[in-house]
């Protein structure tokens, strides 16, 4: 009998072109996303070396970071525009499939790939872009490259890559009733710290995990790259090969079910065995907010902010206590007496049909408060429309949301969608980094649901409470 | 890419855990369509406050540490964003060896392709060279064929590196003109996998 193999060391496996001792292996690239931001250098390299692109249909471009989300057709910045104008020319002169942004399926790169069904089950996929770990909930090898590498895939449609180390992250039990995705994942990276991934690639398993949607999925691998794995993926299911279903690039028919038993087989074996094993319990997590600067620094919302005295090494006591200057905080004191002045829901984590739904049942009924300028950003032209569908717009902009284009936006402010200096924002994006959402602006990480919780009450509530009551 | 066998430089000490890539550049300058000239806006929002002044109190804008060519920090250096941009303006604002108590993978990866040498060092190691770098003109050398890093008063690190970023780093590879040579290969397991 074979030995038992986890879902990453299967996958591997069948993509290695080349193997020699003392090299990497030589990796085949299954699918490659572009974007606007990582890629004119790249395609400049190959223009110097005279180089064409090996697989231009697999590789698929779309323009999400600079895109202004008032006006499609409109971006003022003309070294943004010049940017987006050159990924144009580029997929141009090189053959690339390009959803520019008035086309129908323009929207985040990592909101599109599943939504069109480029994402599929033990595919390799890599994109100039951290946040590909995303496409790992549908048992993706799928990791973030920098540029040159964007380069080496568009030449050679493959990748240098030392074998990853494998890491089990258990999740066992069942997430409470208001307690989200983004709420586990937040969890996991402040419990372990935002380096325990780095050098693994991890699989999320466990009860929680099988009973999580694919958007929800995606919210957790997502922000695998957070706890410093470059990949984070989840074994196919049933889950998975429903939701792919009849999607564009998915195949049809008799293929399909080919497909889905080939999917399956992908599965980790009984008995596979990881170089790592964390475990967390699903039913001892709360809501979630960050308080510092790395996502690593969250507390549950029943919480109060640390207090750098009671740390006793010198580095982590300095940490916090510029984590805390930076954001204007107060050692101790308890986080649901922040108050925000701005609320993002968007970004590649939660800005998908299901994160918007769940957040316009928040806000159903209630107004903004006066004080919180709060916005809602699509992940791409299709949640978009469907949300508008539904009447999910009507609802935010009732409680006095603005109701904008799909686009990465004020997740790291490289269009106009900024928070100002000093400025406090719950947002749903994955990274609280200083400057992110603009120059010295303040950011809290939160589920979609207690960041519409938070532009109702001005300040961080807890959203089983919210909810439960109706009022505050 | 230029070759790196032997250098000698002047250390800059940056004592922080988890810097990230918006620190290293901020997404303002990722907007540029060339590879070069980012140097200039390193650390943007540490180098410099809110009017575009030098802030004296970083160490990076002391001028014992002007013209360093070897940058020493602690753990999870680079994470977050896999923007590129961010080791083109180490590059070019001059380092060309980065000694770290860790790194995050991409970074570390894209340190490679652009011909920086990234070091991994234990936290003693890393302290003890960051107070040596209090001292004015405190240089190291490091010898990457031997994996060593020494100073001229008796200090001596050896440090481990994976045999292909060391031939990659030693021989300034292009490595796209190397992977071509396999293309048969390439080809092999694309007609094999249709
Ligand atoms: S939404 Fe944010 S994290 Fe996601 S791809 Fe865009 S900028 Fe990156």
């Amino acid at each position: 009998m074979q030995k038992p193999k986890n879902i990453i060391q299967k996958v591997w496996e069948q993509h290695v072109v080349y193997q020699e001792a003392g090299k990497p292996d030589l990796l085949y690239i299954d699918l490659h996303l572009v974007h606007e931001v990582t890629s004119p250098q790249a395609f400049e390299g190959l223009r110097m070396n005279g180089r064409k692109v090996r697989r231009p249909d697999l590789t698929y471009a779309t323009m999400d970071h600079n895109v202004s989300t008032r006006d499609r057709n409109e971006i003022k910045d003309p070294i943004s525009k010049k940017q987006i104008d050159t990924l144009k020319e580029n997929c141009q002169e090189f053959g690339v499939e390009l959803s520019d942004r008035q086309h129908p399926d323009n929207g985040i790169v990592h909101v599109i790939g599943p939504e069109l069904g480029l994402t599929q089950p033990g595919k390799t996929i890599v994109c100039g872009d951290s946040h590909t770990s995303t496409h790992g909930a549908f048992g993706a090898l799928a990791f973030g490259i920098g540029t040159s590498e964007v380069e080496h895939v568009l030449a050679t449609q493959t990748l240098w890559q030392a074998p990853p180390k494998t890491m089990n992250v258990k999740v066992n039990g069942k997430l409470g009733t208001g307690v989200t995705a983004k709420d586990l994942i937040l969890a996991i990276i402040g419990k372990f710290g935002v380096q325990f991934g780095t050098g693994y690639v991890m699989e999320y398993t466990g009860e929680a995990i099988r009973s999580l949607s694919m958007e929800e999925r995606m919210t957790v691998c997502n922000m695998s790259i957070e706890a410093g794995a470059r990949a984070g993926l989840i074994s196919p299911d049933d889950t998975t090969f429903e939701y792919l279903k009849g999607r564009r690039h998915v195949p049809k028919g008799e293929a399909f079910e080919e497909a889905v038993a080939k999917w399956r087989a992908l599965a980790t074996d009984e008995g596979a065995v990881y170089d790592a094993v964390v475990e967390i319990e699903a039913s001892e997590v709360e809501p979630q907010v960050t308080w510092g600067t790395n996502p690593g620094m969250c507390i549950p919302i029943t919480a109060a902010v640390p207090n750098p005295d009671h740390e006793e090494k010198a580095n982590k006591k300095d940490e916090i206590s510029r984590a805390l200057q930076y954001m204007g905080l107060e050692a101790g004191q308890p986080i649901s007496s922040v108050e925000i002045d701005h609320v993002f829901i968007g970004s590649c984590t939660n800005s998908r049909l299901s994160d918007l739904r769940k957040a316009a049942d928040v806000v159903r009924g209630h107004k903004v408060n006066p004080n919180v300028k709060a916005i809602v950003v699509p992940g791409s032209f299709s949640v978009k429309m469907a949300a508008e569908k539904e009447g999910i717009d009507q609802i935010f902009k009732e409680a006095g949301f603005e109701w904008r284009e799909a686009g990465c936006s004020m997740c790291l402010a490289m269009n106009d969608d900024i928070v100002p200096p000093g400025g406090r924002c719950a947002s749903t994006s994955n990274r609280n980094f200083e400057g992110r959402q603009g120059n010295g602006s303040r950011t809290h990480l939160v589920s979609p649901e207690m960041a519409a919780a938070a532009a109702v009450a001005g300040r961080f509530v807890d959203v089983r409470q919210f909810t439960a009551q109706g009022v505050l | 890419m230029e070759p790196l066998r032997i250098h000698t430089g002047v250390v800059c000490p940056l004592n922080r855990s988890n810097v990230d890539t918006d620190q290293i550049i901020p997404k303002q300058f990722l907007k540029r369509i060339e590879r070069s000239g980012f140097g200039q806006f390193l650390f943007y929002h540490w180098r410099f406050d809110d009017d575009g002044n030098l802030r004296k109190d970083f160490s990076m804008n002391l001028p014992k540490y002007q013209g360093a060519s070897i940058l020493v920090t602690g753990e999870n250096f680079g994470c977050g964003s896999s923007r590129e941009h961010a080791p083109w303006a180490i590059q070019d604002f001059g380092f060309r060896v980065i000694i770290a108590q860790s790194y995050a993978d991409i970074f570390k990866n894209n340190c490679v392709k652009n011909g920086i040498l990234t070091i991994q060092a234990s936290e003693e190691q890393v302290q003890s060279i960051m107070q040596n770098a209090e001292t004015e003109g405190y240089t190291l050398t490091v010898n990457l064929e031997e994996q060593v890093v020494f100073d001229n008063q008796g200090l001596e690190i050896k440090f481990d590196i994976a045999p292909y970023p060391k031939e990659m780093l030693l021989n300034g590879w292009d490595e796209i003109g190397v992977t071509l040579n396999y293309e048969d290969k390439i080809s092999q397991y694309e007609v094999a996998h249709k």
